[in-house]
């Protein structure tokens, strides 16, 4: 049913990897009580952002994410990665870099930490990046820039 | 110690991001594509995550302090205001326009390291300028 509605979807592997995000998260709460938010973890590791953990602790998780990334793509084989030109990549980037630390978080801290603890100013971020990422793509495809 | 489990909860965050699909910029934008060939992969890799959190939560009301020590850091602001708003707004452009977010850019370093560079360097152009702007 999910593959004749949606041929492109792949529910098993999306929920296996959110398991594996939200037990890295929990670990980061419960273990050292902290936040397994990526923009601010980077933001901190670099120096950009202040806040209570140590650079050392922000650092470390920062590089498991590409570490992380690469052993599971040993293990499940090549992966299709397709992205879009440089010119998005460096627009999107800078909006990403900029708006994620005005609005305090992005899809780690606000859609998965937050969400899951009910947070208030979590669940209206979401709502918020969700439409206006929707709202941006629908723009793209109107305008023919998607897959650009 | 502390930096060790810090880099294993990285290691299988990684992971979770290469499995789940979200470090194709394709895909994601697939997700956010409500008028095109939708692609609901997202909406599972989010579910997934929320799941074990949720419980983490539970468990974190019932602890003192974080099992390998410390004190628990977590927000407390309740606030909405509009630097929230506003920066959601932004960085939902910036997912949309890119097909990342921080998390998966950063492990595509590892997996296609010269678009996931010119990204990871726009972003924290975007986060200094935050910070020599509003963030002073």
């Amino acid at each position: 049913m999910m593959e004749a509605l949606f041929p492109h979807a792949a529910p098993l592997q999306g929920l296996i990897g959110g398991l594996l995000i939200g037990l890295a998260a929990a670990i980061m709460l419960l273990g050292l009580g902290r936040i397994a938010g990526v923009s601010g973890m980077t933001a901190r590791a670099t120096g950009i952002g202040g806040g209570a953990t140590p650079r050392l602790v922000a650092a470390s998780f920062v590089i498991g994410l590409p570490l992380g990334a690469g052993i599971a793509a040993q293990w499940i084989g090549p992966l299709h990665i397709d992205f879009p030109a440089w010119p998005a990549l460096i627009l999107g980037g800078l909006l990403v870099g900029f708006g994620t630390r005005m609005g305090s978080g992005c899809t780690s801290g606000h859609g998965v930490c937050g969400i899951s603890r009910l947070s208030r100013r979590s669940i209206v971020a979401t709502m918020l990046f969700m439409a206006s990422g929707f709202a941006t793509v629908a723009v793209m495809r109107a305008i023919g820039l998607l897959g650009v | 110690m502390q930096p060790l489990i810090s880099l294993i909860a990285g290691l299988i965050f990684g992971a979770g991001l290469a499995v789940g699909g979200m470090i194709d910029p394709a895909r994601v934008q697939a997700f956010l594509d409500l008028f095109g060939d939708w692609d609901p992969t997202l909406a599972f890799v989010m579910g997934g995550a929320i799941l074990p959190m949720t419980i983490a939560w539970v468990i974190k009301a019932r602890l003192d302090r974080p099992l390998a020590g410390g004190v628990f850091d977590v927000p407390d602001t309740t606030k909405l205001d509009r630097n929230l708003a506003i920066g959601a707004l932004l960085f939902g452009a910036g997912w949309g326009i890119g097909g990342l977010c921080p998390g998966p850019a950063i492990a595509d370093l590892a997996l296609a390291p010269g678009p996931a560079l010119i990204f990871v360097a726009a972003m924290l152009v975007g986060m200094g300028v935050h910070r020599l702007t509003l963030g002073r």
